[in-house]
């Protein structure tokens, strides 16, 4: 490597490093207790909860959609949810259809009695503020889109460190940590080695997180390119007043889909579905499909079926990096290690920030006379 | 020169890639897979340190 492209790789290595250090800090730290978020809600509200009638014959979901908005009367419902292993339905509502997530209300239900679920929330606000923090610093969208940017540069930076691992490394074995040598060279081996062994997970916890940053552009753009058929054909039909049977509508799309699994409802208006049609999304019923998602359409008017909708490959790579960013799909032992590269990546960071303050204060600047002297084993 | 320094670093990113996407593929035998092979970058950061020069 000539001087020139290594002074030009260093120079790409230090700035995007040191654009994103303190973002990368924080996002580390608060990821740390969001990797076990459910352990820690499990832990926090240990009482089991049980359904009224254990077996019983189950309320529609029609019946417990009018004792939510029966709680919440001045709201619309936004989105209804099933509970995998118990017969609870959550009902998320809202002041309007396009309520943003702060305005949003959450209650479960007890499918058998209709009953309100009370609600786990113990260590709840310490976890939301986290998962806020750390999503979008509480600035909404363009909070979103910001740590995605810093999630890029976080990328180019482990890119640019790969190059320039070389030419530092020319002359040493893999592995070599010089602790008998200067704080500097002993933090220089250290930020080598972890930065190299992690850097496969760091790439793809930095992708999968950027594109998390886009979940809502890339759920827009789906329902323009893929609904607009939709929209166009009721475009004068103004907002459904009366809605046609839920349960009928579900049943519809799960009919319509038999190897899928039901997921979630998102109702007329909101983000997820047109003015009209109750989109009723549905997952594979496999390890790796149950990640992707399938929405089958159902007008609320007529309780129509207007079809299964496959979604687009933008959107399954959305669906796809929500696992791999969060390292929740293989057991608590895939948890740990997640928690254990997230604290490499500290390392990474911290002796990075420190090669860079001592830096400053030495007299040789230039990349290669630095590699000269730090090459020696 | 490159594939020497590299030799190392390109067993451990592939073992990690091949760990993180087995998990996605299945469950049981396949998470097992998935441990031992994202559990790679750690072994060698350890063995690095107990190997390190006093």
């Amino acid at each position: 490597m000539s001087p020139a492209t290594l002074r030009k790789w260093s120079l790409i290595h230090t700035w995007t490093s040191l654009v994103c250090t303190l973002f990368l800090f924080m996002l580390c730290l608060t990821g740390l207790p969001l990797i076990f978020h459910d352990e820690i809600d499990a832990a926090l509200n240990p009482e089991a909860w049980t359904p009224a009638r254990a077996g019983g014959e189950l309320l529609s979901l029609d019946a417990i959609l009018a004792r939510a908005l029966a709680e919440r009367p001045q709201e619309v419902p936004l989105f209804m949810s099933f509970d995998e292993h118990r017969p609870v339905v959550n009902v998320t509502t809202g002041p309007s259809p396009d309520a943003p997530a702060a305005a949003m209300h959450f209650a479960s239900y007890d499918r058998t009695s209709g009953a309100p679920v009370p609600s786990a929330d113990r260590g709840e606000a310490v976890m939301h503020f986290l998962l806020q923090l750390h999503t979008d610093m509480f600035l909404g969208l363009p909070g979103m889109l910001f740590l995605g940017a810093m999630g890029l540069l976080f990328v180019l930076a482990v890119v640019s460190g790969v190059v320039l691992y070389a030419p530092f490394m020319r002359r040493l074995r893999f592995g070599t940590v010089r602790a008998h040598r200067s704080a500097r060279l002993q933090w220089l081996d250290w930020h080598n080695l972890t930065g190299i062994v992690a850097l496969a997970w760091m790439l793809v916890v930095g992708l999968t997180g950027t594109i998390n940053t886009l979940a809502d552009p890339i759920t827009e753009l789906w329902k323009r390119r893929e609904l607009a058929d939709l929209v166009a054909a009721h475009r004068d039909a103004g907002v459904v007043l009366e809605r046609a049977s839920l349960e009928a509508a579900v049943a519809a799309a799960v009919a319509a889909a038999p190897d899928r699994v039901l997921q979630f409802v998102a109702f007329p208006g909101g983000a997820f579905s047109t003015a009209r049609h109750y989109a009723i999304f549905l997952h594979g019923a496999t390890p790796l499909t149950s990640h992707l998602l399938t929405p089958a359409l159902v007008d609320a008017a007529t309780g129509e079926l207007a079809g299964v909708r496959e979604m687009p490959w933008y959107f399954q790579a959305l669906a796809l990096s929500r696992p791999l960013h969060f390292g929740d799909y293989g057991g608590l032992p895939l948890k740990l290690l997640w928690a254990a590269l997230t604290a490499i990546t500290l390392v990474v960071l911290g002796s990075g920030l420190y090669l860079w303050v001592v830096r400053r204060g030495s007299a040789v600047s230039d990349p290669a006379a630095r590699i000269a002297l730090a090459t020696d084993a | 020169m490159s594939l020497r320094v590299f030799a190392a670093p390109a067993a451990i990113a592939i073992a990690s890639l091949f760990g993180l996407l087995i998990a996605l593929l299945g469950d049981g035998w396949h998470d097992v897979l998935a441990w031992i092979a994202l559990a790679s970058p750690l072994v060698a950061a350890v063995w690095a340190w107990l190997r390190r020069r006093v």
